[in-house]
């Protein structure tokens, strides 16, 4: 079954792939005379846009870029001199801990929040749920995640400064999964865990704030339709415990158009994640694309967008797989 | 159609009066849109013009928002960057609420190859993060207005094709487009005529509520640099332009411009919510 | 632990919808008996309120309908006033309902046995072991052929009759005084309706149950009901026993009913339809809620109260000109 879902994603990473190489074609100006820099002769720019294979047509263009692909090499970065492969992957860790820890803290309060409402319609409860979902569909995340930095850093004193993973003098803790969390607790240092989550306080916030209106609204209406149907009727009607009622007959259902709404949120997260790593300096791989961006050195951009997608796409891939875990009737078809 | 557009004219007016929320919306949208036809006259100062008071000074009887670090008053840049803003996202989602729906239809109608093409777009697009997609779009075609526009309209996309496919798809072969098609008509006009026009108060709902999106989308470009450039009065950038000194207790230089946008984006979402429950009364919240 | 009055009685029940535009009343003095080990008919067109007057019972109404009056007492306790800890203990154990279309009534995504063992597990002592083997010997004793594959099998798997017999499995497992079948037989085909009918039958006879048969088709019942209840438009019109209501019929739209069902002895052609529809319940309605439908209808028939006239045993009529 995995590998049949795995096949369903091939036409969508073949998309990827083709625009992000569209992408790179479309680049305004000279990309040789980029590379060779402002000196060069007009000869030395020839060299190099042979040797790029800028003077081939767009076909053999692509199969080049194919086979570059293939051998992971997405070309150099201008701004910090190493392939942009290899930063890639040193900066991706950092990104995908907070996108990680941003969607457990919004699912942890919108699921409980949605149920809640949906259980009592018309209740306190419910009118603030609604209202929170409507402003947070509204909330600029870049202006949100200022407003913490101001009320939690700066009146407060209560969050460290929104300068990275960790505070400048710290030892970074052995590089075994990337994700500072786990590494820190692997090496055994709860100062260093303390510290390293303290950093992530407000960006996850920032990023939990951003999801959580979606989900609790999505997770709010797939309950109230669970709860009016006729199997949630048969199990009140059998004397169930309303614990049982609740859990096993309506939640489970209810979970099923939440998960599928999960792919959408993630697209707008990973999306959001780029703005707060800018307004945090972490130093994932949205930070570093635009950083790149404002050196108009172009081939990390297509980096960043080709990695996001395809992360994106594996996300998907995983959400796809767990709906089959709790729909059986998805097993069948496939 | 006529009698489409009456009834929905009519139940706008019993949205817009019968809900205090929705008729708040309604009227700071009203405002909005003051804001954007005569905010030049109306703005105190030269939104662009340096110095125009000390730097950095906070809100006082003269600059009621504060002035930046240039010395610019902002409530003037606020109010000005209104036409801006919306104009962005009214034309990018006019742009793809045409484009996609355009699509989606002859996708839904037409079936077969130019279905699959559709379908083949729309899958691309959302095979990417959307803002990151723009992102990409943005760094590659540069920065401009009109690249804006056309990249937040790209990415808005999907949602209306899609859509536009289903509808015209259950109205297909629907009793009255049978009708039509007996009486002679020909596929491009019994779609034109008889299956589209069914389809818009679906389309407008998600126009609607797509608008805030579309500005959040693009004031955030503006924010990480790939969209309006400086000193253009944008909130987006006005953010930025404040994001540094929100660590150094100068609030007022991002908090204007953001509750600015977020008002703005609010109102658009809850004439959104006004007008979904009036075309789909099932999904009322 | 036989009681001396019936098992339930349910009295002057009313019950109204919150809409949009004003309250509907859909019930309105509903009253009826069913005695121990009985079956009982609950027979009338759609939107009679048969349905409503079901889930008033077993307590599972929709958020939006409210009961105004009324009693409905089962073995002493008065359902509608009973506390919810009080309900739960008789739903599924003492009193057990099966819904119209069965498939959409069982939870979609867990196996139909275990749904079965959630209801055995809540009402009993059971260990899980022995739950499961109570719930393949009731799938064996709703007749279905491979019970160890039914176990474990989802809605969707099985057939509409299927799932109506799991239901009904279901409904029985803690062997109920009264089982409510709403529409058992609807939405399946002619020998699966009459098998299910029959099943139902024999669960009852074996079990002493009573049961509260609702159906909109009253030929259905003739063969199976002691009594009938008919409804029409949130009153009951006429309640007798079977044969007696089937022979004679006394309230004039019970005669259209019965005249309106195909039976062998009918041809087609012969059939007859009621005129009109149920009225609109957010109008003002006159005491008899028939009378604009009734070719008897005369002056003093929109006079209050409706009447409740006994015409013979156990027979009464809500009518002013009954046949």
């Amino acid at each position: 079954m995995v590998g049949r879902r795995l096949a369903t994603a091939i036409p969508g990473v073949i998309g990827v792939i083709v625009v992000t190489f569209l992408l790179n074609r479309a680049l305004p100006g000279d990309p040789a005379a980029y590379f060779a820099g402002p000196a060069a002769t007009p000869q030395a720019i020839e060299e190099i846009r042979t040797r790029l294979g800028l003077n081939r047509s767009l076909p053999e263009q692509f199969v080049l870029y194919i086979r570059d692909l293939a051998r992971g090499d997405l070309g150099h970065s201008l701004t910090t001199g190493q392939p942009v492969a290899a930063d890639l992957r040193a900066r991706l860790p950092a990104s995908l801990e907070l996108a990680f820890c941003g969607l457990l803290l919004a699912l942890a309060i919108a699921l409980p929040l949605g149920v809640l409402a949906a259980t009592r319609p018309g209740s306190g409860v419910d009118h603030v749920t609604r209202l929170l979902a409507t402003m947070g569909n509204s909330l600029p995340v870049f202006f949100t995640g200022l407003v913490l930095v101001y009320v939690l850093y700066y009146l407060l004193g209560w969050a460290p400064p929104p300068l990275g993973r960790l505070e400048v003098f710290r030892e970074t803790p052995p590089a075994i999964t990337g994700s500072y969390l786990i590494d820190s607790l692997l090496a055994r240092d709860p100062g260093l865990f303390l510290a390293v989550a303290k950093q992530l306080i407000l960006p996850t916030m920032t990023l939990g704030l951003a999801a959580l209106a979606p989900i609790t609204r999505m997770t709010r209406a797939a309950m109230l339709g669970v709860l009016a149907s006729d199997y949630v009727r048969t199990a009140r009607a059998n004397g169930l415990a309303p614990r049982t009622v609740l859990y096993v007959y309506a939640l489970r259902n209810a979970m099923l158009p939440v998960v599928t709404t999960l792919g959408l949120v993630l697209s707008f997260l990973l999306g959001v994640s780029v703005v707060v790593e800018k307004i945090y300096a972490w130093p994932g791989i949205g930070a570093y694309a635009l950083d790149s961006v404002i050196a108009s050195d172009y081939a990390p951009v297509q980096g960043f967008v080709l990695t996001m997608a395809v992360v994106y796409v594996l996300l998907n891939l995983l959400i796809d797989l767990l709906y089959g875990v709790i729909d059986p009737r998805v097993q069948i078809e496939s | 159609m006529s009698t489409a557009v009456l009834r929905m004219a009519r139940a706008g007016r019993y949205v817009v009066l019968g809900n205090p929320l929705t008729f708040g919306a309604f009227l700071m949208l009203a405002g909005l849109v003051t804001l954007a036809l005569f905010g030049h006259w109306i703005a105190p100062y030269d939104p662009l013009a340096t110095a125009v008071g000390p730097r950095l000074a906070p809100p006082s009887t003269t600059h009621w928002f504060g002035t930046d670090h240039l010395g610019r008053d902002i409530l003037s840049r606020v109010i000005v960057a209104t036409r801006l803003d919306l104009l962005i996202a009214i034309s990018a989602v006019t742009l793809s609420f045409a484009a996609g729906s355009a699509a989606g239809a002859s996708a839904g109608f037409y079936g077969g190859w130019t279905e699959r093409i559709v379908t083949r777009i729309v899958d691309t697009i959302m095979a990417f993060p959307l803002f990151v997609l723009a992102m990409g779009i943005m760094a590659a075609v540069g920065t401009s207005v009109m690249n804006i526009v056309l990249t937040v309209a790209l990415i808005n996309f999907p949602s209306y094709a899609r859509i536009a496919r289903a509808e015209v798809n259950v109205r297909r072969n629907a009793g009255y487009v049978e009708a039509a098609r007996l009486a002679g008509n020909t596929p491009r006009r019994i779609l034109a005529v008889h299956i589209y026009p069914n389809c818009l108060p679906t389309l407008i709902v998600q126009a609607s509520m797509n608008m805030g999106w579309a500005i959040l989308s693009a004031a955030g470009l503006s924010f990480i640099g790939l969209g309006v450039r400086p000193p253009t009065a944008e909130w987006g950038i006005m953010v930025s332009d404040g994001s540094a000194f929100m660590m150094s207790g100068e609030w007022w230089v991002s908090t204007f411009p953001g509750i600015a946008l977020m008002l703005a984006v609010l109102s658009f979402n809850l004439m959104g919510d006004g007008l979904r429950d009036l075309i789909d009364p099932r999904r009322r919240s | 632990m036989r009681g001396a009055g019936p098992l339930l009685s349910v009295e002057d029940l009313s019950l109204e919808f919150r809409a949009r535009d004003g309250t509907v009343r859909v019930l309105d003095g509903v009253g009826f008996t069913v005695g121990w080990g009985k079956t009982v008919g609950l027979v009338g067109e759609s939107g009679s309120g048969k349905t409503i007057t079901a889930l008033a019972i077993m307590g599972v109404l929709p958020p939006t309908a409210r009961v105004t009056a009324g009693r409905a007492v089962f073995k002493g306790t008065d359902l509608l006033a009973a506390d919810e800890r009080t309900l739960r203990r008789y739903r599924g154990s003492e009193i057990s309902m099966t819904f119209q279309q069965a498939r959409a009534a069982l939870n979609p995504i867990r196996p139909v046995g275990r749904q079965i063992e959630d209801v055995i597990g809540h009402h009993t002592d059971l260990q899980p072991a022995a739950a499961r083997s109570r719930t393949l010997d009731l799938l064996a004793g709703v007749q279905i052929p491979d019970p160890g594959r039914v176990y474990g099998a989802f809605p969707f798997e099985l057939s509409g009759g299927m799932c109506q017999r799991v239901m009904i499995a279901m409904a029985v497992a803690c062997s109920p005084s009264l089982l409510i079948a709403d529409e058992p037989a609807t939405g399946l085909d002619v020998c699966t309706q009459a098998a299910v009918l029959e099943l139902i039958g024999d669960l009852a006879r074996q079990n002493n149950m009573a049961t509260l048969l609702i159906s909109h088709d009253l030929g259905l019942l003739g063969e199976r009901a002691d009594r009938v209840v008919v409804m029409h438009a949130g009153h009951v019109v006429e309640t007798a026993p079977t044969a007696a209501l089937l022979a004679a019929p006394r309230h004039p739209y019970t005669a259209k009913l019965i005249a309106s069902s195909p039976r062998p002895s009918v041809g087609l052609a012969d059939l007859v339809t009621i005129p009109g529809t149920i009225p609109d319940f957010r109008a003002q309605l006159p005491p008899c809620r028939f009378s604009f439908r009734c070719d008897r209808a005369a002056p003093e028939c929109d006079q209050p109260p409706l009447p409740r006239v006994v015409v013979g045993p156990d027979h009464v009529v809500a009518c002013r000109r009954p046949l």
